[in-house]
């Protein structure tokens, strides 16, 4: 225990060093300038990007796979040639410079550690191409090592090593550059569930150290969402939405990013606002007072999430009775599954954030009906196939122009 | 070891006994077919001068005898030094120069690659004897007939296209990240080759090496048109050797033994680096 204790002393000694070390250096920030990139064969992956990413700044790219997200990321790294529009690192223009002359450093999905290279070769192999004198490689590499907690495995190859510690590896690759930048593609995909979870915790926890601005990439929303200060959704190279986690689940500014982020997601219903209510399948919900939709009747999607569902009190508030098809039981909630006599919402965006996590969404429900899903507290009695009531909270319900799919508000 | 015992675990059909015998028979013939030659090589090398005639060949010697060997040494060893200076710098600069093609090909691409490729791979199909004329006139020219530098430049070109060949369809199956990793780590096209590809292709040279080598030392037709007398390589020695108007076969058949023993030592010593997965741990799991 005493022996864990002074290892951790050593490893936050070593990050105060190069937190230190860091600090002497201005943090650099990205600018993106309606960049685009277009493929040879006419695909075009980045339509007009436009992003700033403050110095010292945590931003998170997100959006399901073939959104244009790691080649955006690729772009910054110099890897990938920008077809128009700017790149900026700090005050420095660096649209056509190569990415050995860009002070980034990347993590990969792979990791891509070099297999022929032991710890210490991987991890100093950044410094040694920038020609770093061999004293200090060997001191910047043993402090990176023991922030990581990787000093025993230094002279080991990739090949034995676990998938921990190559992620380890890779990070430590990236951090002992002391680069301007961070970029991150995808690099806790290839862990399991667990070691995932507790990565995503230890990276927050080295970015608060170092303060580094990091731009990351991931399809898991979740991810997104607890690791980036501000978070960048992404759809066919189109940039939706820009703004802090709390911002894009509370104000979703279209159907996909409302569909993309929360899990589970978005329950989505076809209804129609007239005479200062909003009403479908039989429900009629008024209109929160000074809503711009108050005049006038239209059709809408509406939109709300699990848990604005609750098991209706005698408070009046707007009801719905439903019966339960699939429950899912977490241990403290459960997630209750039933569908509502109303059209399903099928357009391409509630497809293409709902494809992204397929792995939650197998449903085997009716396909013409809206399929709803209510967060509810494990201690409510809920059985499959028996009537229950449940109450909408109207003072968190997303209007969505059926056409556009653009928020109403 | 197998067992047929009641207590066998062994998930196996019951005629795997009688299959697994009648392949082993059918291999072991094989092999007996295929090492005919290297019987003959072998008794006839160590007969005794008087013993040695066709209608004897497959007899075993009346005494083993290693003298011959001894006899041809020096008329094989100034052909012997030639092909070992020729053929060392000719695989190890061509399988170099395969590598980097393969590498740029593979890995680090430009505009025309996919055409460069197989223009660079028809140079496999082109005979020896259709450009043989024009070379040796082209190496007269630039003064490189009569030594060993002609024969090596040749050999050099020759063996680009198979090695860039090998080299390449080794690269393309390394991960394109750790290409970019090196990339973004600060290296460049040459480092990046020689720090993270190279060391990664080991089984790739091993295999170019041992093809070049291989296809260099045994070359008679180059060596016999581009060099002179004082440079000829092992072929053309063990040629002279072999002939006369009338063939000393035990001289012959020793000599061939000496001059095959350096393609099956490159074998030995570099093929246990094809045997070995070098990429092993480069990426996840």
């Amino acid at each position: 225990m005493s022996e864990k204790t002074s290892e951790g002393r050593a490893a936050a000694a070593a990050a105060d060093a190069l937190t230190a070390e860091l600090a002497g250096r201005e943090p650099a920030g990205v600018r993106l300038d309606q960049v685009s990139k277009h493929f040879r064969g006419g695909v075009q992956a980045i339509r007009d990007v436009t992003l700033t990413v403050a110095p010292g700044e945590f931003v998170v790219l997100v959006g399901p796979s073939g959104c244009g997200k790691s080649t955006l990321l690729r772009m910054i790294a110099g890897l990938e040639e920008v077809s128009s529009g700017r790149i900026h690192i700090g005050d420095k223009d660096v649209t056509t410079q190569l990415p050995q002359q860009r002070d980034v450093a990347m993590v990969f999905q792979s990791y891509a550690l070099y297999p022929r290279m032991t710890v210490r070769g991987n991890i100093g192999f950044g410094l040694r191409m920038r020609r770093v004198p061999k004293e200090e490689r060997a001191r910047r590499v043993d402090e990176v090592a023991q922030i990581l907690g990787l000093e025993h495995l230094l002279d080991r190859r990739p090949a034995a090593l676990s998938g921990g510690q190559r992620q380890r590896v890779a990070m430590g690759r990236a951090i002992v550059r002391e680069p301007q930048i961070f970029l991150m593609d995808e690099p806790l995909s290839n862990l399991d569930a667990k070691l995932r979870v507790s990565m995503r915790a230890q990276l927050t926890l080295l970015h608060k150290r170092l303060g580094v601005t990091t731009v990351y990439v991931t399809h898991d929303q979740t991810e997104a969402m607890t690791l980036g200060q501000r978070v960048a959704v992404l759809r066919d190279g189109v940039l939706q939405q820009v703004d802090t986690p709390q911002a894009l689940f509370h104000h979703p500014v279209n159907l996909f990013v409302a569909a993309f982020i929360g899990s589970p997601s978005m329950n989505f219903v076809h209804a129609t606002v007239d005479a200062g209510a909003v009403s479908f399948a039989g429900v009629r919900i008024p209109l929160p007072p000074g809503s711009p939709l108050a005049d006038g009747g239209r059709r809408v999607i509406l939109g709300m999430r699990p848990t604005s569902l609750s098991v209706a009190s005698e408070d009046g508030a707007p009801r719905l009775t439903v019966t339960p098809a699939i429950v899912e039981d977490l241990g403290d909630e459960r997630f209750v599954i039933f569908d509502v006599d109303a059209p399903r919402v099928d357009t391409d965006a509630t497809r293409a954030a709902v494809d992204a996590q397929a792995e939650d969404d197998a449903l085997l429900v009716p396909l013409d009906r809206a399929t709803f899903t209510a967060r509810l507290p494990a201690t409510t009695p809920v059985t499959v196939g028996e009537p229950m009531a449940v109450a909408i909270d109207p003072a968190r319900l997303h209007f969505f122009d059926p056409a556009t799919g653009e928020v109403l508000q | 070891m197998t067992t047929t015992s009641e207590t066998s675990t062994r998930i196996r059909s019951r005629w795997a006994p009688y299959v697994t015998t009648v392949r082993y028979l059918v291999l072991f013939a094989l092999v007996c077919v295929f090492l005919i030659p290297v019987y003959v090589l072998l008794v006839t090398a160590m007969k005794d001068p008087a013993q040695v005639s066709p209608s004897r060949m497959w007899n075993l010697p009346d005494s083993f005898s290693v003298d011959t060997f001894g006899e041809v040494w020096p008329t094989l060893e100034p052909g012997f030094r030639n092909s070992v200076l020729m053929a060392l710098p000719a695989s190890i600069i061509s399988s170099l120069l395969g590598a980097a093609n393969g590498f740029v090909l593979a890995k680090w691409r430009f505009p025309g690659a996919d055409v460069v490729f197989p223009l660079i791979l028809f140079g496999m199909f082109i005979p020896y004897q259709a450009i043989l004329i024009p070379m040796r006139e082209l190496l007269t020219d630039w003064n490189m007939v009569g030594g060993l530098s002609g024969l090596i430049l040749v050999h050099i070109i020759y063996g680009l296209p198979i090695t860039t060949l090998i080299f390449r369809s080794y690269f393309v199956t390394i991960s394109d990240e750790l290409i970019d990793s090196a990339q973004v780590d600060g290296a460049g096209m040459i480092r990046t080759l020689v720090f993270v590809a190279l060391p990664i292709a080991l089984p790739a040279f091993a295999v170019a090496v041992i093809w070049q080598f291989t296809s260099a030392w045994n070359d008679f037709l180059f060596g016999l048109v581009l060099t002179s007398t004082d440079s000829w390589p092992v072929t053309v020695a063990l040629n002279n050797i072999a002939g006369g108007q009338v063939v000393p076969f035990h001289e012959a058949m020793a000599a061939a033994l000496l001059a095959s023993i350096p393609t099956l030592l490159v074998y030995v010593l570099m093929g246990r680096f094809f045997m070995r997965g070098l990429m092993a741990g480069a990426l996840k799991g």
